[in-house]
């Protein structure tokens, strides 16, 4: 945006000031404001509104395969509603549609949700609004973000009713399973979709990451130092990077395998013979793959996650009335944590018949990991002492944020031994671990995040009975559903098998599976309570007043009501970091940082 | 069960509604915003985390009671041995610090809970206590990763035993057949141009060394007490040697040769007494009478632990650990592949 449009802005806030309304910018048509907006703010809901919209696809999904592996053989009307006589013939799940379910169900949630979802709608709102910015640096560039986002969601939904059904290779698609057609039906035009989907929401990924980092250096306003910014800036700058790094060596990953796939080279494709018949690749390795795929594969773990955890510092401090404890530490660690995450991607590969030695570099490299991830629970907790805490909804889902931050955590280290990893590699085990960290504790971030700023994001308020009644119901049962998967893991149980009584070995785990199941489907019941609350409040909750929370950072000085260029008239200048909660000599218990420090105050950020 | 989904889905539509229409009543009745948070949702919120602490405690604690026993029996080879020693000592240290750094959080969140009366301490760091976390799990982990990595450099290091037996795992979609070296203790070369229908593996016939090779399918016999080398091969796509009563697993890659080498130290025969896996069994039988499936007893698997296609979760095959006598007798009987021999 130039300059002379923002003056021009500036200019028109001004003399309107005491007009705003939600239909404010008359002159903007539907389309321009709805539709293809540039404005941060309408991009922001566009992300989030998709994602939900994903992740209850991806979330029905996970219930109709769950069905099956509690109850393999029975039958259920809802499988054959939700999948026709095809796929669910007399209510019976098709085993090749159950591998492509729990294939489309990971990439939706690793990707859609939790990598779109998270990144595209919290850096989207909160970087300019924190930083006190108008907008991103590029509104072009940002909203082609999302369309390619969109474009990439409509393709994989697509994908999903097309004759052979969709990619069903698992969402790592390692080749050549995901490479010959002859292997499976979801690596014919399924496969060809999902590779065209994800190329074009790398993409997208890019375009957006590219604008955070570039907003995030340039468009501070006056005083804010990189060392005053909010650590939720400070995740989403370095989950940028990472996705700036990571994302591209998955599209060469993607790209050498539609070249394996359609124009008969060997990257990946090495001595096969199926379908009757010897294939002319010679050569390849599917571990070139691999490694390809885990370099984007492992950085995305915490491209999920660092988000989270930056919102939840943010409303944990907010919450506990406490500034964040070791500011500069969480600061360190986040960075530590980025850097690390480039070089311990072949843990996902200790069996894949890769070098053992080099197996014994990335068991050190991961390890070193779980240091900056214990300072930062630990950093939380502290937070949380001698607090005077204050049980908002998004409170609690960042405390249960915390919690599963731990408990999934601790496994890692387990799975991060490669002596050990032996035993447990694609078990249930994995499952818990990686279900634990992503499904409970990024998602926890994410409604931490919706409830938080739901008053930036709609301008309404959240119904509080609602999001606690919506935290108890899906903590309890979230630990129903992946707690047990643990001792499934610890019998031997594979990943990805359609059932597991076709041989004597696991019938004594069936009652572990139902347990799973019907924690399952009761969580997924209560995200009904989420969902109503939220479609109900953006267009009937209660009026959210300008700093609802009463939080320090720059979004809750903006007017309430979403103006092109977001504050009235001049830019915000920062006197100080945003953590002054409880600070001595303020009669009140928060100090907003464009209050200019007092004679001889120190910056709390500055030790 | 399909009428139960459908009730939850009526009642869930009809609670919301009657929600909807409470919310809108009490709208104008309220005395609180959606946004203040009174002095009794904090008590009843820190509270509950206190409980909810508790409950997940217990939770856990009762998982282990029940089905600690439904884990796999003790290894049943010399480097499972060592596997499950490791497992033990660092379960034990994630299960102390699961435990004590959830109580901190949730005894937190309880103490603290907050109270219109009260004013949080302004602590915004304290560097001995900062320091204190981070060299306390860095001198943790440093056992972890010494512990780990000599096991690791052992299990995987290239086998030297002269007396070993040396065993190729094949696999192909969905089935797994082993092949044997025969009298001459050498593995006969392959060629996968070779694959035929009476050429399974895809031997390569001008390779004399594999003429007295054994191809085993359905189960595959091994002996106690000796280092058994595998070597994986695959026909088509990614498949994984899983054999989890001994702790070994490796990728059956196509286009490559792996390894993964074990010595099994219980037969079959003394696992079949074994009380825990008695034990075992009975609670398998158990759930199979049910059903109406006819009882078992215990047999060694070696699975398939890679997606590899619809029949993934039915790829397996038994293994047999005989005494040193009994897989002579076996493999005496057993002939030399034909497709070779007949050349």
């Amino acid at each position: 945006m130039s300059s002379t449009t923002i003056s021009n802005l500036e200019k028109e806030h001004i003399t309107h000031h005491e007009h705003v309304h939600d239909h404010d910018d008359h002159e903007e048509s539907f389309v321009s404001k709805y539709i293809f907006s540039m404005d941060h703010k309408v991009i922001s809901r566009q992300f989030l509104i998709t994602a939900v919209v994903m992740a209850v696809v991806a979330m029905t999904m996970s219930i109709i395969f769950r069905l099956q592996l509690a109850w393999p053989g029975e039958k259920f009307a809802f499988i054959n509603a939700m999948l026709g006589d095809k796929w669910g013939k007399d209510g019976i799940l098709d085993p090749n549609m159950y591998l492509a379910l729990v294939t489309i169900h990971g990439t939706i949630m690793v990707f859609f949700v939790l990598t779109g979802g998270l990144s595209g709608t919290f850096s989207n709102l909160l970087i300019p609004y924190q930083l006190g910015a108008r907008d991103m640096a590029s509104g072009f560039l940002n909203m082609l973000s999302y369309w390619f986002f969109f474009v990439s969601t409509v393709i994989m939904l697509a994908s999903c009713f097309i004759q052979d059904g969709p990619a069903s290779a698992g969402w790592t698609i390692y080749p050549p399973l995901s490479a010959l057609p002859e292997a499976i039906p979801g690596s014919k035009l399924g496969m060809t979709l999902w590779l065209v989907s994800m190329a074009i929401f790398i993409v997208s990924s890019l375009l957006g990451s590219l604008n955070y980092i570039i907003t995030v250096i340039n468009l501070r306003t006056k005083g804010m130092k990189m060392t005053r910014m909010p650590l939720t800036i400070w995740a989403f700058l370095v989950t940028a990077i990472l996705g700036v790094l990571s994302f591209p060596v998955l599209f060469s990953c993607a790209l050498l395998l539609i070249f394996d796939r359609s124009f008969h080279t060997s990257f990946y494709l090495s001595d096969i013979y199926i379908g009757g018949r010897p294939l002319d690749n010679v050569g390849g390795s599917p571990i070139l793959f691999e490694h390809l795929f885990w370099f984007l594969g492992h950085p995305e773990v915490y491209i999920v996650l660092l988000p989270a955890l930056g919102m939840a510092s943010e409303i944990i401090a907010t919450n506990s009335r406490k500034p964040i404890f070791g500011y500069r530490a969480m600061i360190g660690s986040i960075l530590a944590i980025g850097f690390l995450s480039f070089i311990v991607w072949g843990h996902h590969m200790f069996m894949t018949g890769m070098n053992p030695f080099l197996g014994s570099v990335f068991v050190f490299t991961t390890l070193l990991i779980a240091i900056p991830s214990a300072v930062k629970a630990f950093n939380f907790i502290t937070t949380m002492w001698k607090g005077n805490i204050q049980y908002t909804p998004a409170m609690m889902f960042a405390i249960g944020l915390v919690a599963s931050f731990i408990s999934g955590g601790v496994t890692g280290i387990i799975l991060a031994d490669s002596t050990l990893d032996i035993n447990v590699h694609d078990t249930y085990f994995v499952v818990a671990h990686f279900h634990i960290v992503m499904g409970l504790s990024a998602i926890f971030g994410m409604f931490a995040g919706v409830y938080h700023w739901f008053p930036k994001l709609f301008l309404r308020m959240m119904n509080k009975k609602l999001g606690y009644i919506h935290f108890w119901l899906t903590t309890l049962t979230a630990y129903g559903v992946f707690f047990p998967m643990h001792f499934l893991g610890l019998a031997g149980v594979p990943r990805r098998y359609y059932t597991n009584s076709n041989f004597p070995m696991f019938d004594n785990l069936v009652d572990i599976n139902e347990i799973v199941t019907i924690s399952a489907i009761i969580g997924a019941l209560a995200q009904g309570i989420f969902l109503f609350n939220f479609f109900y409040s953006i267009f009937r909750g209660e009026k959210a007043p300008q700093n609802p929370w009463k939080a320090n950072s720059l979004e809750w000085t903006t007017p309430m009501a979403h103006l092109h260029g977001n504050w009235p008239g001049e830019l915000p200048t920062v006197h100080r970091w945003a953590y002054d909660y409880s600070k001595p000599g303020y009669d009140k218990d928060y100090v907003p940082q464009t209050v200019p420090l007092a004679d001889g105050e120190e910056d709390g950020g500055e030790h | 069960m399909n009428l139960l989904v459908l009730l939850a889905i009526v009642l869930l539509i009809i609670a919301g509604h009657q929600l909807l229409r409470v919310i809108e009543l009490s709208r104008g009745l309220k005395k609180t915003k959606e946004w203040e948070i009174t002095d009794t949702d904090n008590n009843m919120m820190g509270k509950a985390m206190l409980w909810f602490m508790i409950v997940f405690f217990a939770f856990f604690f009762w998982q282990v009671e029940r089905w600690n026993d439904r884990s796999l029996p003790d290894a049943a080879s010399e480097h499972g041995a060592k596997i499950d020693a490791l497992w033990d000592a660092n379960i034990y240290l994630i299960t102390v610090i699961f435990l004590l750094t959830n109580f901190f959080l949730f005894w937190f969140a309880y103490k603290y809970r907050g109270n219109s009366k009260n004013k949080a301490v302004y602590i915004p760091h304290n560097n001995k206590l900062e320091m204190l976390w981070t060299v306390v799990p860095a001198v943790a982990l440093t056992f972890v990763i010494i512990f780990g990595l000599k096991y690791w450099n052992e299990i995987m290091s290239d086998s030297e035993d002269q007396n070993k037996v040396v065993i190729e795992l094949y696999a192909k979609q969905f089935d797994w057949t082993a092949r044997y070296t025969g009298k001459d203790g050498k593995l006969g070369e392959t060629d996968f141009r070779q694959i035929s229908g009476s050429n399974s593996v895809g031997m390569d016939t001008s390779d004399v060394l594999g003429y007295d090779d054994i191809l085993v399918k359905n189960e595959f016999h091994i002996p106690v007490g000796r280092e058994i080398e595998l070597r994986m091969r695959s026909r088509d796509v990614i498949h994984s040697a899983y054999l989890p009563h001994f702790r070994a697993q490796m990728n059956c890659v196509p286009g490559m040769i792996t390894y993964f080498k074990f010595k099994p130290t219980k037969t079959t025969a003394e696992m079949r007494k074994d009380p825990y896996v008695l034990k075992m069994m009975d609670g398998i039988n158990k759930a199979r009478a049910l059903e109406n499936k006819e009882p078992v007893e215990f047999d060694y698997l070696l699975l398939c632990n890679k997606i590899c296609g619809a029949s993934h979760y039915n790829m397996q095959m038994n293994v047999i650990v005989d005494s040193e006598a009994d897989y002579n007798a076996w493999i005496q009987k057993q002939k030399a592949v034909k497709t070779v021999a007949i050349k």
